[in-house]
């Protein structure tokens, strides 16, 4: 039986030093069913929280009556915007949200009341007796009308426009091309649904256990609306179900949380899953439009882009993904010339916010469309275009930046070239377009080659101060590690009890359970950051316990402490000396706290120039597809992929990150978009919103490019999203190549091949 | 004893055999899925609740050896049958119940599914290591392509499939003596 008390994780055996495959710490209770996910919590005399949504995309509400739900039996308490005491909004960048509707509901699914109730299905029946009356208004769903329409929100239709001026925009090119690209609406779809466990303290405060990316910014979040001190509201990890974005905001946190503190009663709070396509943001649809000039012999001149995203009814992190889609809107290439108007709107449409790749996926699509419409029209190969262009170390983006780390995007496009291609379809179930249906007629089945490359930041930007804490404590050979990083299943867990083996030269590690009581804040497990600013306050916290263990040892010895060395695999050498640090520690305990911080970046200027990104990563990718001309159906047969990893600290794991990513672009190319017609979604069911099964996954061919970069701790660059970025254009421009049809949007659907 | 609320019956009380004991159930609704009874009245929250609708596999299950979504069977209808969720599986040799599944002691699919990398958030492992026995008793030799369509009732979002198949094919490996070391 689960219970509220996480247990620490313990490391696997022995062995499991940086650069090993260590088995995951959490895996065991994983495959044995035991490990407590955020879902599977209970706690004695709980009840079951569910929210009341709206079902129009913009209305007002004119009648709220909550009276005929009270008055089922078994139903302890509805909660509405009425009853929060604290902020009545709220939101990670700008508090935007509010808790529950209040006068006016902004998108289909935005949350009206809450209730609980001693079942679930009670809690449904209460939810159908809430009596809402709404007035409905016209909905504003046209992200391009947007930002000349009567404001749908206090803070306007327009969340964030950066217009970027690069070099000199009147230079022109030989050759010119030019197209209008469109991004569908993609879903993390994570499978663990948002939920949570709220348990009240009797004494106004309350304990969240919590499935979420950021622990600490969910916390003050909470608190400011439950009107509390940030204290009073401890929140704790509970097991994550998959993330990728979509649990950066927050969702049932503070309805669970009102709910127990007014029902004084545990709540347990868990979407199903259509709630779930309505509770959290996806990523943002795209329109964008670019203009490409080239010299004759293929060099990138001047690029011109506007892309308008659509950001929904709420800011969310909109902000940061417009910036991050005019960043690296002329993708991995030298571009002297550039100028970028990239604008993120407000419409009642869903809210859209952080997804894998954050903003660099969707203008990937746009860019690289336009690298092959270049390398068509100037007869070059789309390789060798690629190559010519490609950026390098010291090179200047669009921001003015240059690019002081590694940056290995050739590297990266001779590895996925390089890649035996697959043989011809046989005849097999599943080997062809169609899959079991066998609909596909093989004499006319086409194969395409496509390729891509991509590129985004590593960690936050333009001046944000980022920062992770970290406690390492060594005793009796034991080190126990307390980070408050939210393990959503990347595989941080390893990594921590990787580096703490390598740097104390210890066998046994213990994580402490995450969370907002024992540690300082670990910042987000997003943005591809957690290796380097979570490993790197790890790293460093274990390098003070490791330089007090050289200091105790030197004066056991009566020698200078610098006669000890301290090695990068945890051992102490000097003269007649050859220790492990955990060993050399013996029964004493050693402790230190360590925050890493990365170095400083700056804001973007009013041209959009500046110093705002840390470090880059780069992935190029091939798709081999096979195509039905007939039904315009698409099998992606496989992917070949060379990806800048800086250093490898766990080969299965970021085996795995590459194969998992890549599964989610191609998701994103062949099938998965929320439907949303007038503001409404249609499909929100793993019945009509399809993401690949392992009949639809390809066969992932990878090799990583190892080049440490300076500023990382042991080199290692996160790599979670590099996958996602660019396979996505890989595979529509294998479509492409296999039957000819320009495809200028994702997902492609059969009727945009037929 | 059964209470009736409007249409609904509530506090019905029945036995279920769940990993070769006897369980009983009291104070259900009628309608409630066989994955809410083990979940959330039982203490088995191995089968998860990623949809509820069928579509993911995350709660697959066996009753009487049928591979099912726990989430679409009616709880009250299993009654009679022999139900085997991830907890009960054992390790080859051992009788489901034993001691061992207290511990860390793991099945060769489960063993396979961890050194593989086959788990990332883990949400969708408890079922695929239960279709994957299924399969695997069923068929203990399947062609790639049949391990494929054998598990495309179960969602991953996190793997991209790659290590799964991977820990499947150590686990045929091994047990039809090709050694299948890394």
């Amino acid at each position: 039986m689960t219970d509220l008390q996480s247990r620490p994780v313990r490391g696997g055996p022995a062995g499991g030093r940086v650069g090993d495959s260590p088995i995951r710490p959490d895996g065991t209770p994983k495959v044995q069913g035991r490990f407590a996910f955020s879902s599977d919590l209970h706690a004695e005399g709980m009840l079951w929280g569910r929210t009341l949504r709206s079902p129009h995309p913009h209305a007002r509400i004119t009648g709220l009556d909550v009276g005929p739900a009270l008055a089922i039996a078994g139903v302890a308490c509805v909660v509405t915007a009425a009853d929060v005491p604290g902020a009545a909004t709220y939101g990670l960048i700008s508090a935007d949200q509010p808790v529950f509707a209040g006068d006016l509901v902004r998108y289909v699914g935005e949350p009206v009341a809450a209730v609980a109730a001693d079942h679930p299905d009670t809690a449904r029946q209460a939810l159908d007796a809430i009596a809402v009356s709404y007035e409905p208004l016209p909905p504003l769903t046209d992200p391009e009308a947007a930002p000349g329409a009567e404001p749908i929100h206090p803070d306007g239709n327009v969340i964030r426009r950066i217009e970027m001026v690069h070099g000199d925009p009147s230079v022109r090119g030989d050759v010119v091309v030019e197209g209008e690209y469109e991004v569908g609406m993609q879903d993390q779809a994570f499978l663990g649904p948002e939920s949570g466990l709220a348990v009240p303290d009797g004494e106004g405060g309350v304990d969240l256990w919590v499935a979420t990316q950021w622990l600490h910014e969910d916390r003050d979040q909470v608190a400011a609306c439950l009107g509390l001190p940030p204290e009073r509201v401890r929140l704790h990890l509970g097991g994550v179900g998959g993330a990728f974005g979509g649990r950066e905001d927050v969702s049932m946190q503070v309805h669970a949380c009102l709910l127990a503190l007014a029902a004084g009663r545990p709540v347990k709070m868990s979407y199903l899953r259509d709630e779930s396509f309505l509770g959290h943001v996806h990523r943002h649809p795209a329109r964008m439009r670019y203009r490409h000039h080239a010299t004759w012999q293929g060099d990138l001149v001047r690029v011109d882009a506007e892309i308008v995203l659509d950001g929904g009814a709420y800011a969310s992190s909109s902000s940061a993904v417009v910036a991050n889609a005019a960043r690296f809107a002329c993708g991995p290439y030298r571009v002297p010339h550039a100028l970028i108007d990239a604008v993120c709107v407000r419409t009642n449409n869903p809210p859209c916010g952080a997804m894998r790749g954050f903003g660099a996926v969707q203008v990937c699509f746009a860019h690289e469309s336009q690298m092959d419409r270049l390398a068509a029209r100037l007869g070059i190969d789309p390789v060798e275009l690629r190559l010519r262009n490609a950026l390098g170390p010291g090179d200047v983006l669009p921001t003015g930046q240059a690019i002081t780390g590694t940056a290995p995007v050739a590297e990266c496009i001779r590895a996925a070239a390089a890649h035996p291609l697959p043989p011809p379809a046989g005849d097999g179930l599943l080997e062809r377009p169609g899959g079991a249906g066998r609909t596909d007629d093989p004499g006319r089945t086409r194969r395409g080659v496509g390729f891509a490359v991509g590129y985004k930041n590593l960690l936050y930007s333009e001046g944000f101060d980022d920062t992770s804490e970290a406690r390492v404590r060594l005793e009796d050979g034991v080190a126990t590690v307390a980070c408050a990083v939210a393990e959503v299943g990347q595989g941080f867990v390893t990594i921590a009890t990787q580096i703490a083996r390598t740097l104390l030269g210890c066998d046994a590690v213990v994580l402490e359970p995450p969370d907002t009581l024992s540690v300082g804040s670990a910042g987000s497990s997003s943005a591809s950051r957690q290796t380097w600013m979570s490993g790197g306050a790890v790293e460093r916290a274990c390098r003070l316990v490791a330089d007090q263990v050289r200091s105790a040892l030197a004066r056991r010895l009566d020698v200078a402490p610098e006669a000890l060395s301290l090695t990068d695999d945890g051992r102490l050498v000097g003269p007649g000396i050859h220790v492990g640090v955990a060993e050399a520690a013996g029964a004493r305990v050693f402790e230190a706290s360590a925050v890493h911080r990365h170095r400083p970046t700056t804001p973007l200027d009013e041209r959009g120039q500046g110093t705002p990104d840390v470090s880059f990563v780069f992935a190029a990718h091939r798709a081999v597809v096979d195509v039905d001309p007939d039904l315009g159906l698409v099998r992606v047969v496989q992917i070949a992929t060379g990806q800048d990893v800086g250093r490898v600290l766990h080969p299965a794991q970021v085996t795995g990150q590459i194969e998992g990513g890549i599964a989610q672009g191609v998701g994103l190319a062949v099938m998965e978009e929320i439907v949303v017609d007038d503001g409404l979604v249609r499909n929100p069911s793993f019945t009509d919103y399809l993401i690949p099964t392992v009949a639809d996954a390809p066969d992932v061919l990878a090799t990583c490019i190892e080049q440490p970069e300076p500023d990382a701790p042991f080199g290692a660059k996160g790599v979670g999203e590099p996958p996602t970025i660019s396979s996505t254009a890989a595979v529509a421009a294998a479509i492409r190549a296999a039957t000819g049809v320009d495809v200028t949007r994702v997902p492609v659907r059969p009727w945009d091949l037929v | 004893m059964t209470r009736i609320r409007g249409t609904r019956v509530v506090d019905a009380t029945y036995d279920l055999t769940v990993n070769g004991q006897t369980r009983q159930v009291t104070g259900a609704h009628a309608g409630d899925s066989l994955l809410h009874v083990l979940r959330d009245r039982l203490g088995l929250p191995g089968a998860k609740n990623a949809c509820e609708q069928g579509e993911c596999g995350s709660c697959s299950v066996l009753v009487d050896g049928v591979l099912v979504c726990a989430c679409l069977e009616l709880a009250e209808a299993a009654v009679g049958c022999a139900i085997t969720t991830v907890e009960g599986l054992a390790p080859a040799g051992a009788e489901p119940g034993d001691a061992a599944l207290a511990g860390d002691v793991l099945t060769d699919v489960q063993q396979a599914m961890v050194e593989a990398g086959g788990v990332q958030c883990g949400f969708c492992t408890p079922g695929f290591v239960v279709a994957i026995h299924d399969l695997l008793a069923r068929e203990p030799q399947p062609a790639p392509l049949d391990v494929r369509e054998a598990l495309a009732g179960n969602l991953c979002r996190c793997t991209g499939y790659g290590r799964i198949l991977t820990a499947v094919e150590q686990v045929v490996a091994v047990r039809s003596g090709d050694g299948g070391g890394p």
